[in-house]
């Protein structure tokens, strides 16, 4: 008797803890289900990119399922990678990029040490401003600054506008603050031992900088640089409003500005190029994705 | 290998003086130890012998020289921090070589000293290492280490040890002073621990608000006390302090604690204390060590009485015992086994021979 | 006399060294150090950015041709049109649905990361932020192509469910709808990362106490994740507010502005005006119309930022 009461006992446990788990599967169940709609959401536009790319203009003009490629072609990349126009505008980002990283990094590391370490008459106020900097957009600036640069080009003849190098001088003006933001951050996160050590060992300020701090915050550094990087290489307004003769232009202003042009049925060039173009920060974020996020997330939880 | 001296060194932060003009001579090769509780200047005391703080004012000496307005690197001290701050990307031995290295020694030479620094702290094996591999106790090596490839004047230890579990901590006192004992550096450590402080130093320094409280030998501060602060933070458990008064009775001097308990003073006592004045408030210094059991042969000088114990801890080798005399705490330490019960009466001997007798408005032990 | 001549000798000494630290610290001094390290990046913010936006204060202030100063002119012929009230209009709806509905999704997708095994969710991660990674100027072509008018892959799908076709950029409704739609695809993945950021961040032992405390999810949400998170959201969803509302590029590539400006927001009507129209007074002065909303959005985030800063 004992025993039987001992057997309902157990398995009516055993429901009931079943029960709790067969809540989690199902809410897990529900997580995925749910991912995968997003996950829809969030790629159809980057594979539908692909797949066009890979259609021929008859295919796309036959209208068929737009969704499937039936005759898979890389003709559309054959043509652009062959293209002294494209290969052009691919050229003038990766130069802009790479300088406007190697400025942005000379202006905003050493920058962000003064102003973690070194406390001086109006270093708070100057933290903060530099903040503020980042949240000037770039569309309350492009009017002035073109006036700007049209003035200089005036007095001192020297030809700023529709020149690629402009950018130089204006992409900083978008990566610095932020770069400098999250370096104070990351810097500021060193133990003050550390750089009393060092001053201690006999290092200068420069030496301290160079061979301790720089090491230490190297996951902030690429972080930052990460940042700079795609940041300059999207940026669509400053080349926009700044070059417009073809062999000046950047990838993105090239891209919208010359393969948009009356006949409809270059989509698989423009998707082609657009990929092409996307591919960069794409191949980055692939490899070097826990810095890429650690970049984003370091504005709102390093400050 | 240098001395070091302060001279009325002062330093204020904005409005509030941290360090209120201190006077201090180490000697070469000495090992001083500045202890005291947190806030009472000894760390900012350091670090302006480091130079990392400027001073306020007075002069700091290091080998005869002002060095007030030199930066650290040329004042020739190595610090050992208390979380050990190494460099998380060298290897130990290029965090050890560093200094060296910015200083552009011959790399034999380097190499020379880095090996004879690890096979004295015995790291040789971890010399590759990354300092996230090491334990605490190896860090600390490390630290060390890296001080004394430098070969300075003078050594700066900032709390090394309060980083460390208690076990490892006593291992590590051992082995600093091991150290020393080799390479002889004139060496200022600092810290909260009068434990580590008696057992380190030639000298102790008693720090108290920024203020130096007394500079002896350990047994200096412990016997002879100069004030109720150094009293009461040198030693464990702590000094007691119990209100009291001199009196004259049958022409000798007694000391009454309460209105039943009163001893006769010792002769040399009470020669000592028969100037002062019978209405002054006055407190008794007394250590629990001398505050034991009552046994049949008491030597002269030990004087007995009853109470009844609150609380007692058994330690192992001794037992402590909580009462209360007057309501004033009062600790005590007896044999295990003579008896001592929670709540129970009991009589205890008190050696007037080792009491001290202090002001108590002004804390000056007579 | 010989203790007297030493300590003469170490007077003297001690003078000299004073005298020649003194010059040393001049040049060595920290603040010395720190204002040329800061150098460029003052130079940098004061000519390119403050001075800039002051200049634009000035520009607004002359008439088309920039030689005669007409005060404010501008901003009342702009008061008496039509468009320019559009465009307010729009740009608020734009910016507030858009960082609504970011913040939404995200709030979700985040959960839903969060949700599921710890060693699937990097790969989850990765996939759902690409909309971020691709630079909008790129995906937006996308979203072009994906709304063409004849040959719209979406208008495809619809058919088969009897839908459509609809005309996704050419209508006002549809058009606002699209440019709002493809603002959101590429601004909910940051939300996302921020807001899971956010999630790792809360104690586990919160969410244990609660159930203990008999919460069930929904009660965990809103009594430990929200107050936990309240910081990062009102700092992401504020930051989104002046990204969105400053936007330019989805809006120029998508429908530059039309049908008939009435997608047009503050960034790309102010290109229209001052770049495309030349007159630069005027779009000075329409970009301008940014500046409040801007104002109070980055008063909001200092705030928060520097409430943080005291806390830590």
């Amino acid at each position: 008797m004992s025993t039987l009461a001992i057997d309902k006992a157990g398995p009516s446990r055993k429901v009931k803890y079943g029960s709790m788990s067969r809540d989690r599967a199902w809410a897990l169940r529900w997580s995925y289900f749910f991912l995968v709609l997003f996950a829809i959401f969030f790629l159809t536009p980057p594979i539908y990119m692909l797949v066009t790319s890979l259609k021929s203009s008859a295919e796309i003009s036959a209208a068929t399922n737009p969704w499937w490629v039936f005759h898979p072609t890389l003709s559309n990349y054959v043509e652009l990678l062959t293209s002294n126009q494209f290969l052009r505008f691919f050229w003038n980002s990766s130069i802009v990029s790479l300088a406007v990283v190697l400025v942005t990094m000379l202006i905003s590391v050493p920058a962000a040490f003064a102003l973690a370490r070194m406390k001086f008459w109006g270093s708070t106020t100057l933290a903060t401003g530099v903040f503020l900097t980042y949240l000037i957009p770039d569309s309350l600036l492009f009017i002035p600054l073109f006036k700007m640069l049209a003035l200089v080009q005036d007095y001192t003849g020297i030809t700023l506008l529709n020149r690629w190098y402009v950018l130089l001088f204006i992409y900083p003006t978008l990566t610095v603050p932020f770069c400098t933001w999250i370096m104070i951050g990351y810097f500021a996160s060193i133990p003050k031992e550390l750089d009393e050590a060092a001053l201690i060992d006999g290092a200068s300020w420069l030496q301290t900088l160079t061979r301790i701090f720089i090491p230490v915050a190297l996951p902030g550094l690429i972080a930052a640089t990460i940042f700079a990087f795609t940041v300059s290489w999207a940026q669509f307004l400053y080349p926009l409003v700044f070059t417009t003769s073809v062999d000046q232009l950047v990838l993105p202003v090239g891209i919208t500005t010359t393969l948009i042009k009356g006949d409809v049925f270059n989509w698989g060039q423009i998707m082609t190029g657009a990929l092409l173009g996307a591919a960069p920060p794409l191949i980055i974020y692939a490899f070097l994705m826990d810095y890429y996020i650690a970049g984003l997330t370091a504005g709102a939880t390093k400050g | 290998m240098a001395d070091v001296a302060l001279r009325k060194v002062v330093k204020r932060y904005d409005d509030v003086e941290a360090v209120r003009g201190i006077d201090l001579d180490i000697a070469d090769h000495e090992f001083i130890v500045l202890v005291g509780p947190s806030g009472c200047g000894k760390s900012t005391t350091l670090r302006m012998i480091a130079g990392l703080e400027d001073i306020s004012d007075g002069d700091i000496m290091i080998g005869g020289d002002i060095v007030n307005d030199v930066p650290p690197k040329d004042r020739d001290i190595a610090m050992v921090f208390q979380n050990y701050a190494l460099y998380p990307h060298m290897t130990v031995a290029e965090n050890m070589s560093f200094g060296l290295r910015l200083k552009h020694y011959p790399k034999a030479e380097i190499k020379a000293r880095v090996t004879e620094a690890a096979r004295l702290l015995d790291i040789t094996d971890l010399i590759d290492r990354k300092p996230k591999q090491l334990s605490g106790g190896q860090r600390q090596r490390v630290a060390m280490g890296r001080a004394i490839v430098r070969n300075p004047k003078v050594f700066l230890f900032d709390e090394p040890l309060s980083n460390l579990d208690a076990k490892l901590r006593v291992q590590m006192r051992i082995e600093i002073k091991k150290v020393h004992q080799k390479v002889r550096t004139t060496t200022v450590y600092v810290t909260h621990d009068q434990v580590e402080a008696m057992t380190l130093a030639d000298r102790v320094v008693v720090m108290n608000k920024g203020r130096i409280e007394q500079i002896g030998t350990p047994n200096e501060l412990y016997h002879k006390p100069a004030t109720r602060f150094v009293a009461g933070f040198i030693g464990s458990p702590a000094m007691n302090f119990i209100p009291c008064r001199l009196e004259d009775v049958g022409g000798t001097l007694q000391l009454r604690l309460t209105d039943r308990i009163a001893f006769p003073l010792p002769p040399a006592r009470a020669a000592r204390y028969n100037a002062l004045p019978r209405t002054e408030k006055l407190l008794l210094g007394i250590r629990p060590e001398h505050l034991t059991e009552s046994h049949a042969h008491l030597a002269p000088g030990v004087e007995t009485f009853d109470t009844v114990l609150d609380v007692t801890e058994p330690m192992g080798m001794e037992t402590l015992v909580y009462f209360g005399l007057d309501g004033a705490p009062v600790c005590g330490r007896v044999d295990p086994n003579a008896g001592a019960k929670d709540g129970a009466p009991m009589r205890l001997a008190m050696d007037l021979n080792n009491m001290h007798l202090l002001n108590e408005e002004t804390g000056v032990v007579l | 006399m010989a203790d007297v001549v030493v300590e003469q000798g170490q007077a003297v000494r001690a003078a000299r060294a004073r005298k020649q630290a003194s010059l040393r610290n001049v040049l060595g001094r920290k603040s010395t150090v720190a204002f040329f390290l800061t150098l460029p990046l003052i130079l940098l913010i004061a000519l390119l950015v403050l001075y800039p936006a002051v200049y634009s204060v000035h520009l607004a202030t002359l008439n088309k041709s920039m030689q005669k100063f007409v005060g404010f002119g501008n901003f009342l012929f702009l008061f008496k049109r039509d468009t320019f009230w559009m465009v307010v209009k729009q740009s608020c709806i734009f910016a507030v649905t858009a960082v609504f509905f970011k913040a939404l999704i995200g709030f979700i997708v985040a959960h839903f990361v969060h949700n599921i095994p710890a060693k699937g969710q990097r790969k989850w991660r990765g996939m759902l932020l690409v909309p971020w990674v691709i630079p909008p100027a790129m995906s937006t072509l996308a979203w072009l192509w994906l709304f063409d008018p004849s040959y719209s892959a979406f208008n495809y799908t619809l058919s088969f469910f009897g839908i459509g076709p609809i005309n996704w950029l050419g209508d006002n409704v549809w058009a606002r709808f699209s440019v709002i739609l493809v603002n959101i695809w590429y601004g909910a993945p940051f939300f996302m990362i921020m807001y899971l950021a956010a999630l790792k961040s809360v104690p586990d032992q919160l969410y244990e106490a609660a159930a203990i405390d008999g919460a069930n999810w929904w009660q965990k949400i809103w009594y430990v994740t929200l107050p936990m998170m309240r910081n990062i959201i009102a700092i992401t969803a504020l930051f989104s507010l002046i990204v969105t509302f400053a936007n330019f590029d989805i809006v120029r590539i998508l429908t530059s502005g039309g049908p008939l400006d009435q997608t047009h927001i503050f960034a790309t009507w102010a290109f229209k005006v001052g770049i495309e129209g030349s007159d630069i007074p005027l779009g000075a002065s329409v970009s301008l119309f940014m500046v409040p909303i801007l104002a109070i959005a980055a008063i909001f985030i200092l705030r928060d930022v520097s409430k943080r800063g005291n806390e830590a």
